[in-house]
């Protein structure tokens, strides 16, 4: 590993992240005191944004490039596939062993490259480690082999992340000083109506907001530089609790704060998963280290999770280690007949509790990235801003789930990827449909995110890595610039029901045409086969290759390899939907239109920006080799460029990534992707733009297929009927044996207590207590009376009594002397 | 013979046994006047013979002379005294007082009609 660039590398990014957590304790601490009225929150925290992203590319195009530079030969672009075998041979790390750069434990360098493609056994030559820079700042603690630590994993994935993150939350940094301005002075909530019939008016939030922009920025650059397991997970609640406090912004309103818990939970039962896994890797592995720690010489101190799983000797395939195999030996399987196996074509042992541990660590991804069967809150989250929308939907939240699905990628046993793929189907599906029918503008585009999820998710699942991570960030592009298109019409209409918009294009025209690029780009609009195309062509189509050369592996698992095709075409119906009832045809509410408004240029700005970005992300820079999928091939996971088996299911095959690139599968699935898609766009077009079709009536025609989908699957009737109801049915219950059995007994007690005190009143204090002070006052008050009758008020007398007092004392004094 | 008590101090040279007589003496009539008289100025008449009564016994008991005492300065008795005559002088501009005020209440010194302080 080469030092000086490490050190460079962390300690840039390290800026790049922490830069945010300082704005947001400036802000915390001088935000209410610079006044409610200032913007000096959101300049401070745009700013600080503005330095991340600036220290982001700088790592990207400054250190990370010069020092690893591309292959000259990169997989997205088209000409190369006919010799893909070749191809593979020159990748990324191979070439910098040529170069003598590449990692110092490297062995062979090149030699190991030449058959990439041939999958037929499984027991091929695998890809080495990618390029990547492991350690530590700060020990947390050390218990007993568990060791917390605040440290990086920097490799082409994490830089790339960082700059995608910082990129797109800059936009919306600055979208959101504009959009955010009515909290400038005091706020008249129209949707909280209080007891008395007025309007809740409080004071505006705007130093606040920003204040959690900037605390969700720090977590999930948190997220993408975690060097271990344990602290993507302290950064991954950080996150969680970001999203509660932005998604309950306007915390008054009873839909947001119930959205915001509603996440939060939601999100919790994922996590759940995510420890399990954790601590099955940590109970097994002693580690939740990503790469392996190495002193100043490079020789390994300790070896983290992906170097324990896919050693070298083993050429880089996936084996579950002996401490696996005892540790499940141990808990999975008491009778320990897994270790005797010895068939070595059927050697499950281990593999069970590696499949536990990745099906874990990918449960709190499905609450993250919003999956089936967890994906309920995302759209709920519409309640908060639409800048918070827009961050949560494409860098932030969702992405969190997705790229850890990615970064843990080695681990995943093929049985979880069959997981992680079928999650991933359902869940573009499902959420495809349901965004067939929402009228709620950010609806649609929050369904149409879980379903561009579940695209990603499937990738990954079927081994397409760089497909998935590939579209998680043209996705997120797009996406963010579809959010605050949306955004910018509510802001213009102050509506975000579609059907009371309808020919804003005049109105609007920036907003509608870069809205319009997001959806070309999601859409995966593009020339099929040859190219070019916006940015969603390039990322789409390699998933849906991949789909098609996995279901060409496996013909039993064929609904995965049509699930993306169906998809795409739903995609393309429903986006142009959108943009049909939103920009298209007349106005159905003039009212609005006429007060409809063309946003200010600090938030058309960012819609530019980022139009640009979702047209020309997946573009080969000209003149220089630099294109996304190249950059990514450098981050891809150890050990995942070769066909795999399954090992507990020997049936399935995940095929190489690079043999999706095959002419045959491009071709067809290429075509099968621009046709659905381009019928997905015709049908809308029918539908929305030339009222061919009524859509009343074909509401009316399919009503129970439409109210089905109108209901969202009755996903939420459903989890309120399986675990709402039970619980509320349980509390009441208890609340019952509260009320009637705890309170009875307390109550019981209550009066037996009384009835003791009052004997014990009776019977001791009124006699004894009371009897003993009363007698003695009485007996002085009776001594008093007597020796009153003695001060007669004569003075001759008193002086008698001296007199008289004196002599006896006298007598005595003489007594007391003649007894002595 | 009839023996008189006392009889002896006639035979005898002036001593303490003497002064303390007249001293005894002093204090019994003035002890007498304090009980009978109803005057309240009678009343203040005995208290002086009291008090002087007393005097005399702290002269004689202190004087160096009447002890055949060379040692002693024989002062002490007398400042006593002096403390005595200085109180019995503030004591009567106290009771002369008092006096005054219950005339004016009253019309009358008698010390019988002052009982409203009985108990």
């Amino acid at each position: 590993m080469d030092i000086a660039t490490a050190s460079k590398l962390s300690t840039l990014l390290m800026w790049a992240w922490l830069l945010p957590l300082a704005s947001f304790v400036v802000i915390l601490f001088l935000g209410k005191s610079m006044g409610r009225h200032s913007k000096f929150g959101g300049y401070v925290a745009t700013g600080v944004i503005l330095c991340s992203a600036a220290l982001s590319f700088y790592a990207l195009f400054g250190v990370w490039l010069p020092n690893n530079p591309l292959a000259d030969a990169s997989h997205s672009s088209e000409e190369v596939h006919a010799e893909h075998s070749e191809v593979t041979s020159v990748h990324p790390v191979a070439f910098l062993a040529d170069h003598g750069e590449g990692e110092s434990k490297g062995h062979e360098g090149a030699a190991d490259h030449g058959e990439g493609g041939h999958g037929e056994d499984g027991h091929h030559a695998n890809n080495k480690p990618p390029q990547s820079y492991y350690g530590d700042w700060y020990t947390l603690g050390q218990f007993g082999s568990l060791k917390l630590t605040i440290g990086y994993y920097i490799d082409a994935l994490t830089v790339m992340m960082f700059c995608m993150v910082t990129l797109i939350a800059t936009c919306v940094h600055f979208y959101a000083l504009g959009y955010m301005h009515d909290e400038l002075h005091d706020f008249t909530d129209s949707e909280v109506t209080l007891s008395d019939g007025t309007n809740l008016k409080r004071p505006g939030r705007y130093y606040r907001f920003f204040q959690y922009l900037s605390l969700f920025c720090f977590s999930m650059l948190g997220v993408v530089i975690a060097g271990n397991v344990a602290m993507v997970f302290v950064f991954w609640e950080l996150v969680g609790i970001c999203s509660y406090f932005l998604i309950g912004f306007y915390i008054e309103r009873h839909s947001a704060s119930t959205a915001a818990n509603k996440a939060f939970i939601v999100n919790r039962v994922g996590d759940f998963g995510m420890l399990i896994g954790m601590m099955a890797l940590w109970s097994s592995l002693g580690t939740f280290a990503f790469g392996d720690l190495t002193d100043t010489e490079g020789h390994v101190v300790e070896q983290g999770i992906f170097s324990q799983l896919r050693s070298a000797e083993n050429d880089y395939h996936l084996q579950a280690t002996d401490s696996v195999v005892a540790e499940q030996n141990r808990v999975i399987r008491p009778s320990a007949d897994g270790a005797t196996i010895e068939d070595p074509e059927h050697n499950t042992a281990g593999q069970w509790l590696l499949f536990i541990a990745g099906v874990g660590i990918f449960c709190g991804c499905i609450g993250k990235s919003a999956q089936f069967p967890l994906h309920v809150w995302l759209p709920d989250a519409m309640e908060g801003p639409t800048p918070v929308s827009a961050l949560v939907h494409s860098a932030t939240m969702v992405a969190a789930g997705v790229y850890l699905t990615g970064r843990f990628y080695p681990a995943f046993t093929p049985e979880a990827l069959l997981v992680i793929a079928y999650i991933g189907c359902a869940t573009l599906l499902i959420a495809a449909t349901i965004a067939i029918t929402a009228t709620d503008i950010k609806r649609v585009l929050a369904y149409s995110t879980i379903s561009q999820l579940g695209y990603m998710m499937l990738a990954l699942g079927l081994g397409g890595w760089v497909a998935g991570m590939f579209h998680l960030i043209t996705h997120a592009f797009f996406k963010g610039l579809l959010f605050m298109c949306s955004g910018s019409v509510i802001h213009g209409v102050h509506t975000n029901d579609m059907t009371e918009m309808g020919g804003l294009r005049k109105k609007m025209p920036i907003t509608a045409y870069t809205m319009l690029v997001g959806c070309l780009a999601i859409i995966g609009a593009g020339i099929p086969i040859i190219g070019p195309g916006f940015s969603g062509y390039y990322s789409k189509d390699a998933i849906i290759e991949q789909a098609w050369s996995y279901g060409n592996s496996n013909p039993h698992l064929a609904i995965l390899k049509w699930a993306p095709i169906v998809g795409a075409f739903i995609t393309a119906f429903y986006m142009f939907r959108l943009w049909y009832m939103t920009f298209a045809g007349k106005p159905r509410n003039q009212h609005r239109y006429d007060h409809a408004h063309e946003s200010p240029r600090v938030m058309t700005v960012p819609l530019i920006v980022l139009s640009i970005f979702a047209i020309g992300i997946g573009w080969k820079l000209p003149i220089t080799n630099l294109n996304t999928t190249a950059l990514l091939e450098q981050a891809r996971p150890v050990g995942t460029l070769a066909t795999t088996q399954g090992v507990l299911l020997p049936e399935l095959v995940i095929p190489n990534e690079h043999d999706s690139h095959a002419p045959a599968i491009k071709w067809a699935a290429g075509w099968a992707a621009f046709s659905t898609a381009a019928s997905g766009v015709l049908l809308a077009s029918i539908i929305y733009l030339w009222n061919l079709l009524d859509p009343k009536e074909l509401k009316q025609t399919f009503r129970p297929l439409h109210s089905w989908l109108w209901n969202k699957w009755w996903f939420d009737e459903l989890y309120g009927l399986i675990f709402v109801a039970p619980t509320m049915m349980i509390s009441k219950t208890a609340s019952w044996f509260d009320r009637r059995v705890i309170d009875s007994i307390l109550h019981g007690s209550v009066t037996v207590c009384k009835g003791c005190s009052k004997v014990v009143y009776a019977v001791f204090d009124k006699t004894l207590v009371d009897g003993m002070a009363n007698g003695i006052a009485g007996v002085t008050w009776d001594l008093g009376l007597w020796l009153r009758k003695i001060q007669t008020g004569n003075l001759r007398q008193y002086i008698m009594f001296i007199v008289i007092g004196t002599v006896v004392l006298f007598i005595a004094i003489s007594f007391v002397q003649q007894t002595i | 013979m009839i023996h008189l008590p006392l009889a002896h101090l006639l035979s005898e040279p002036v001593g303490v046994s003497h002064y303390v007589m007249v001293g005894a003496v002093l204090f019994t009539c003035g002890v007498l006047c304090m009980a009978t008289k109803r005057n309240a100025l009678g009343v203040l008449m005995g208290i002086e013979l009291v008090l002087n009564g007393a005097n005399l016994n702290f002269i004689a008991f202190g004087s160096h002379v009447l002890r055949n005492d060379v040692n002693s300065l024989g002062l002490d008795g007398q400042l006593m005294a002096m403390f005595v005559i200085v109180l019995a002088a503030a004591e009567a501009a106290v009771l002369l007082a008092i006096a005054l005020n219950f005339y004016n209440n009253h019309n009358s010194i008698d010390v019988d009609r002052a009982d409203e302080l009985l108990g």
